[in-house]
This record gives structure tokens, sequence and C-alpha cells, in this order.
């Protein structure tokens, strides 16, 4: 084997790659072509036929464009969110806890330890009608007297944001954590503030992070559904909500499919705008 | 002490008020930061606290009163351990395999040139730019349009599990190799080991905290994937499936004491890591 590979020196990469190409092949790329298939079909469950019906596209976008815009707007507001509540947090974590470190760590992914179900029936309990959140609200009249949380737009975006805070927060602390102190130490002996030395060496340095944690937080937020089906009401309906109902519900499964080529689509055109902007060798790392 | 601080302060009195400035400054970042910690831990408290509510209905909304049955009858849900072993099962095997597939890639990726580089990175890199729900749908249809091959069930969840989280193990052990000191790999052929040898001394020793790193992500995204296994389960519950198809009428509170046991048996073990961590980067630091 050794001596076979000392001959064949090309080949190694090719030995290493093969198994996880074929299971992405066989089980990523060659369903995607299914689902192509069946996005182009016509009829009526459970007899469906290959008929080149580009007219799925259109009605699909004519009928839903609402849902797709809802969902775009709603992930963009939960990253932004996230990124918020993330950056101050794992900077901290990554300059100022010190030997506590991986417990604060630890607290980060400790949500993911919670099923992602059930730690969205725990904000039921939280923003519930007759929980502790809207009594306090209602008493210093931020809401009114039959105000709610629960079943509003808020509930939906928070829910969002709460289950893909760990996706923004791990990347941007791989990146802080790999800057070399003696950077910083560096900058201030060059004369710069606290506040010049982070803009112009912590902040560059932890794009990277940004970047990343943007992807992984936006692009699962865009398909999500069970926030708004948990949280929501049919006012808040994301285009998730519509794909699985089509083809877990309705068996329609046309639509379904050519709703999820949309979805697709309009994120990769989401994330080349993004490349453009960042640059794309960040991107794929 | 009074005296000694009167007789420091006309020295240090310039320097004074910036430091009590950064020192605010460092306050205020660390009360941000535990305030978003108190934010990540309530839903779990709540998960963890209504596992013990003693609900006079069928919902387990509000907190009616304090009570062990719950915990002791857990599986008194018809099919809710069932839910549980198919979780943990799919969860050990699919994280098993995708680590190795994953670990493989990312060598080849990474110390390697070759034709189809670039392509390969998109490769792995799509799946995680495409959302859950359209992973599950395609997959869907792929099964449904070859039932003579396979069955919705356990291998049908099993194959999803490992192809999703293969990409994130990629991405994991490939930015573990890429801060990868490779002199100490030289260090090693130079000293007369061989390829075989300096990949099981040395790369691998290395390699392995990003590998144990990338098991447990990988392990965690499977026991708690709920969008792709639904799709492709057909009639087999892993527990968040069970969760969803519960949620319909109104969850029972032994469904917390589930995900609380998950989550305590989990936290205990990663804490049980952490520590181990602390005692050796202390060792490390007493040796040098």
């Amino acid at each position: 084997m050794g001596s076979f590979l000392h001959r064949h020196k090309g080949l190694t990469p090719y030995l290493l790659l093969s198994p996880g190409i074929l299971w992405l092949g066989i089980f990523f790329v060659i369903p995607l072509g299914f689902l192509g298939y069946q996005s182009l079909q016509s009829g009526i469950f459970p007899t469906f036929e290959f008929t080149w019906e580009f007219a799925n596209f259109t009605n699909a976008i004519s009928d839903y464009h609402e849902q797709l815009l809802r969902s775009f707007v709603y992930a963009g507001i939960a990253t932004a969110a996230c990124l918020v509540l993330a950056y101050p947090l794992v900077y901290w974590i990554a300059f100022r806890a010190g030997p506590w470190r991986n417990l604060f760590l630890l607290a980060i992914v400790a949500p993911f330890f919670v099923t992602y179900l059930v730690r969205t029936l725990a904000w039921l309990n939280i923003l519930a009608d007759e929980g502790p959140a809207v009594g306090l609200l209602r008493n210093i009249h931020i809401l009114g007297e039959d105000g709610r949380l629960l079943a509003t737009t808020f509930a939906v975006v928070s829910g969002i944001t709460y289950n893909f805070f760990p996706f923004m927060a791990l990347p941007l602390y791989v990146s802080l954590e790999q800057i070399d102190p003696r950077l910083l130490e560096a900058a201030k002996d060059l004369y710069a503030s606290s506040t010049q030395a982070f803009l112009r060496v912590t902040l560059p340095l932890s794009a990277p992070g940004i970047v990343a944690g943007t992807l992984l937080t936006f692009i699962p937020a865009a398909g999500d559904f069970i926030n708004a089906q948990l949280l929501g009401t049919p006012k808040q309906q994301m285009i998730g909500n519509v794909i699985q109902a089509k083809f877990l519900t309705s068996l329609d499964y046309p639509t379904a499919a050519s709703l999820s080529f949309i979805l697709m689509a309009a994120i990769l055109g989401a994330l080349l705008v993004y490349a453009r902007a960042v640059g794309s060798e960040r991107l794929t790392g | 002490m009074t005296a000694v601080a009167q007789t420091m302060q006309p020295r240090s009195r310039p320097g004074v008020g910036v430091r009590v400035w950064s020192f605010a400054r460092r306050h205020a970042l660390t009360v941000y930061a535990l305030l978003v910690v108190g934010y990540l831990m309530l839903p779990i408290a709540v998960v963890i606290l209504f596992s013990f509510n003693d609900p006079k209905g069928r919902f387990n909304y509000i907190w009616e009163g304090f009570t062990f049955d719950n915990w002791i009858e857990w599986d008194s849900v018809l099919g809710l351990r069932d839910a549980v072993v198919l979780s943990l099962e799919i969860g050990l095997l699919a994280t098993l395999i995708a680590t190795a597939l994953g670990t493989l890639m990312a060598l080849g990726i990474v110390r390697h040139q070759f034709r189809g580089r670039g392509a390969t990175n998109i490769l792995v890199f799509l799946p995680m730019s495409t959302p859950e729900i359209v992973l599950g749908a395609s997959l869907l249809t792929l099964f449904l349009n070859m039932t003579s091959v396979f069955a919705l069930g356990f291998w049908t969840i099993f194959i999803a599990h490992v192809m999703f989280i293969v990409s994130f193990i990629v991405v994991t052990v490939k930015a573990r190799l890429i801060g990868f000191d490779r002199h100490l790999e030289e260090a090693a052929m130079d000293l007369g080991a061989n390829e075989w040898t300096t990949f099981r001394k040395v790369t691998l020793p290395l390699l392995a905290p990003g590998m144990v790193a990338a098991a447990l992500l990988g392990f965690a995204l499977s026991i708690d994937d709920f969008v792709i296994t639904y799709f492709n389960s057909g009639g087999d519950q892993t527990f968040p499936v069970f969760v969803w198809g519960i949620a319909r009428v109104a969850v029972p509170p032994q469904v917390n004491v589930v995900a609380s046991a998950i989550f305590l048996i989990a936290i205990a073990l990663a804490l049980a890591n952490v520590f181990s961590q602390y005692r050796s980067a202390k060792r490390t630091q007493g040796a040098t």
C-alpha cells in the first residue's frame, strides 16, 4: 500500500476524498436533480407527469412571494441581532474571561444540548399571555392591557435569533481567539488607543468569523419553519412553512419542489451579493 | 493601608481617571456578556423547571406545583422511549461515519494540490449553504423515486444525517489543519519516521482535538435535527420528530424530562472535558 502510494503520489488526494465525495454526490447532488425533475412535473398526487411545467415556478412566485420576502426579512433581522448579541460576549470570552474561557464557551453551545423543538417550546412558556414577561411589560405599559408577545412577529424573530445564536458566536470566537495578543500590544506600543486598536486590528482580523457566522446564521434562518409554526400565526408564515405543508400535507410535490428551488436560488443570489461585498476567498475559507 | 493609599495617590493621580474609565468599561463589557449568557440560559432553565411542573390540565405552560413524578415515570408517554433510543443510535452511528469521511476529506483538501480542488471545496460548502428544508425535501424525492432501493426509516435517516453532518466535520477539521505547524512533521521525518509513523505519532495527536470537536458538533447536530429527519423518517420517530407530533396536541412534562436529561448528561460530559483541559493546561504550565 505504502509503496503503491509512493509510486502514484497524485492518487492520494483522490483516495482521501472519494468516500466523502461519493456520499455527497449520491445523497446531495443527485437528489437535487430529482428535485429539479419533480419541480417541472404536473398532475395531482399520486400521478405526476414530467411536462417541462415551468409555470410551476411563476405560479409559485406569484402565490408565495409574500412568504418568501418575509423569510428573508426575518432571517436578516435575526442575523443582525445575533451579531450584536454575540460579538461583545465572544470578545469578552476571548480576551477577558481568562481561565473561565472554556466554561463560557460551553454556555454558548449549551442551548444546542436542549433539543431544538423543546427550547423553542420553552419560549412558549416565557412569552405566554399569563407568563412573567407579558405581565411585566403590561405593568410598565410597554404592552397594552391585552397586548401579547406570543403569536407576534417579535416572538418568531426572537425565536429564530435564539435558536441560531451559536452558529454566529462559534465562528466569531474561533477568529477572535486566533488573534495574537502581541499584535494588540504592538498597536498600543505604536500609540493606538484601545478603540483604534480594536477598529484597526481586532475587527479586521475577526472579519472571517463575522462572514462565516453571518452565513451560518442567515441560511438556516431563511429556511426555518419551526419558529413561525410554534411561536407565530399564519400571518408570520415563512417560505419553509409553505414548502413543508405542500410536501408533507397537501402532497403537491411539484409546487413544493419549485418553491425549494426558488428559496435556494434566492439564497445563492444573496450569497453572491455578499461574496462580492466581502471577497470570495473569505467565503469558502 | 489608608496611609499608603494617601501617599500613593498624588503620584498616580494622572493615571487614576484613565484607570477608572477603563475599569468601568471593562465592567460594562462584563455585565453585557453576563446578560447575554443569562439570555442563553433562560429557556434552558425553563425547560428544566417545567420538567418538575404538575400541570392540572393537558397544557404544561403555567407553573402549577412541584413534583418528581414526571422524572420517575418518564416513559409513561407512549412512544417516547423508542424515540429517544432511535435518536441516540442514529446520532452515534452517523457521527462515527461522518467524522471518518470528513477528516479524510479535510486532509485531502488541505494537504494536496490536485485537479478539482475548487470543485471539491464547493461540494463541501454547498450542503451548508443549502437550507435544511431543501436538503430534506430533495433527499425525499430521491427516496420516493427509488422506493425499491430505499424504504423510509432507520437507514434513510442515517444516510441523511451523515450527508448533512459531513460538511461541518470537514470545515472544523480543516480549520485545525490550516493552523497546523508542518515543521513538526518535517522534524519527525528528519528524525527517520516514515509517513505512516509521522501521521500516527505527530499528525493524528495534533489533529485529535479538532476531530473530537468536530464529532461533538456532529453528534449535537444529529440528535438535534428535526427538519431533515422529519422529511425522511417515514413512520419512525426520533425524539425531535416525536416532540413535533405531540406539540400539535399538548406537550407532556415528560418531554421536558427527556430534554433536561439529555442536556444534563451532555453538560456533565462537557464540564468534565473543560475541567480536564484546565488541569492539563495547569500541568503544562507547571512543567515549563
